[in-house]
């Protein structure tokens, strides 16, 4: 059974997710990748303000290809997450709640999401064309010179995906991985 | 002697960049029809109708099936009896301008590793140069995402260290890669060489048709038997469990030194992409 959420994501809704849901994600969440990352983590480091709103926000780890007319978006599957993990703790701290992608993430990254009231999502990676369907309006919020990886507001519509890691540090990726050895 | 100009090169080079992202080769498809068959875990199941479903799309739609359209890999055979007029390099870099840009494909070259600015029309190509006998030329365009490059490795083993010690470091690699490179994974090995020949051999041994085995019966069960060791480990689609993380595995080997064994191992996706045309 699938649950539907809203994006922006508030920190209640938050804590009834647990490691191995599917999830409906319904709502506005925002691109970034490496770059981006980099950039974010580097104003706020500086006590600058963010071009982004990161209370409760959604981001989305995924560098989409370009949009062939009549599109809103191309292909749009999640890249490898733990490039990410050295800027995840610092947005987090300010209010990010959720992050999707795909792959593990670093004991800072769930140590952090832990302490603030954060979870890790997982799409389907190598999905991009059926991905893409699920986003109905994207646009260039900033950092337009990094092309594919500028930053993006999506608005999305039931994206389906998995809760790989919540709130309380539970990991599909070791739990999944155990409970089907255990069938065998 | 015979010629060819080099503007159909890049022509070639265009139309292979932009069907290799969108259609998925026939073998694979077979392999993850045959994996979704097989698969008992529900989760997995799940995955992998997606990721049908996914491809169904893509080609339809002539859409990428991933964002990561990846660096062009480029094979060229070129017979020795062949004459190519004009740069075959900027021909082959111009195709995969063009490719990338009328297929609407995404540009994820940097120009220095460590400046890091994108070239925005994805070349330069990655291009591999062999002399064959004959006069023709074979082009294969390899999209190649870094999701699963960089969970590749490469180790000089000891000779001692011998079967059991190739076996090992495969296995220790799929193991450290576990949900990153987004399985089912097509594994490519390289045994032997030096150490680059090695990783040649690796990201060759991906180019193969995972419906052909190795044709030294040694290596094709070896092949087998590696591939039934990685599908034991449960990783399974995604990370999330399951019997399929990998596809197929691949071996390619080629002589090495006395003092050596070296093993390289190149990871691919689900999204294994590779098209050749012969010019």
């Amino acid at each position: 059974m699938e649950k539907r959420i809203t994006a922006p994501l508030t920190k209640d809704v938050v804590k009834t997710l647990k490691a191995g849901d599917s999830c409906l994600i319904s709502g506005v969440i925002y691109t970034a990748r490496d770059a981006a990352h980099k950039r974010l983590v580097e104003l706020a480091e500086a006590g600058k303000p963010l071009p982004i709103d990161v209370e409760n926000s959604v981001i989305y780890y995924v560098g989409p290809t370009p949009a062939k007319p009549g599109q809103a978006i191309g292909s749009a599957g999640p890249t490898t997450s733990y490039r990410m993990d050295a800027y995840s703790p610092t947005l987090i701290k300010l209010g990010e709640t959720g992050m999707i992608g795909k792959g593990k993430r670093s004991p800072e990254v769930i140590a952090a999401m832990k302490e603030c009231g954060a979870v890790y999502f997982g799409a389907i990676g190598g999905c991009g064309a059926l991905l893409s369907s699920c986003i109905k309006k994207a646009e260039i919020v900033c950092y337009e010179d990094l092309g594919a990886e500028a930053v993006r507001r999506l608005e999305v519509e039931d994206l389906p995906v998995v809760v790989v890691i919540d709130a309380e540090g539970n990991n599909l990726y070791e739990i999944g991985r155990k409970e089907y050895l255990e069938t065998l | 002697m015979r010629i060819i100009m080099s503007d159909k090169i890049t022509e070639c080079v265009k139309r292979l960049c932009i069907e290799a992202n969108c259609v998925l080769p026939a073998d694979i498809r077979k392999r993850i029809d045959e994996a979704r068959a097989a698969e008992k875990w529900d989760v997995a199941k799940g995955i992998l109708d997606n990721i049908i479903i996914n491809y169904g799309i893509a080609e339809k739609g002539m859409q990428p099936i991933c964002q990561d359209t990846g660096m062009a890999c480029v094979f060229l055979e070129i017979g020795q009896d062949l004459h190519i007029e004009g740069s075959i390099e900027d021909a082959v870099n111009e195709g995969v301008r063009q490719g990338y840009g009328d297929g609407f494909l995404r540009k994820s070259v940097v120009k220095d590793p460590l400046d890091r600015v994108n070239t925005k029309d994805n070349t330069p190509a990655m291009i591999y140069y062999d002399i064959v006998p004959g006069d023709k030329l074979k082009i294969t365009v390899a999209p190649k995402g870094f999701g699963s490059e960089n969970m590749s490795q490469i180790k000089m083993l000891k000779p001692s260290d011998g079967l059991e010690g190739v076996k090992a470091f495969v296995q220790k690699v799929v193991e450290e890669a576990g949900p990153n490179p987004c399985p089912p994974i097509v594994v490519g090995v390289g045994i032997g060489g030096t150490f680059d020949k090695a990783a040649l051999l690796a990201k060759k041994a991906l180019m193969r048709s995972t419906d052909m085995r190795n044709s030294n019966p040694f290596y094709a069960n070896l092949e087998k038997e590696l591939l039934e060791k990685i599908n034991a480990s449960g990783i399974g689609p995604q990370g999330f469990g399951g019997l399929t993380t990998a596809l197929a595995v691949n071996i390619e080997t080629m002589p090495t030194h006395i003092a050596g064994l070296p093993v390289a191992v190149n990871i691919n996706c689900h999204v294994t992409r590779h098209m050749t045309e012969v010019l």
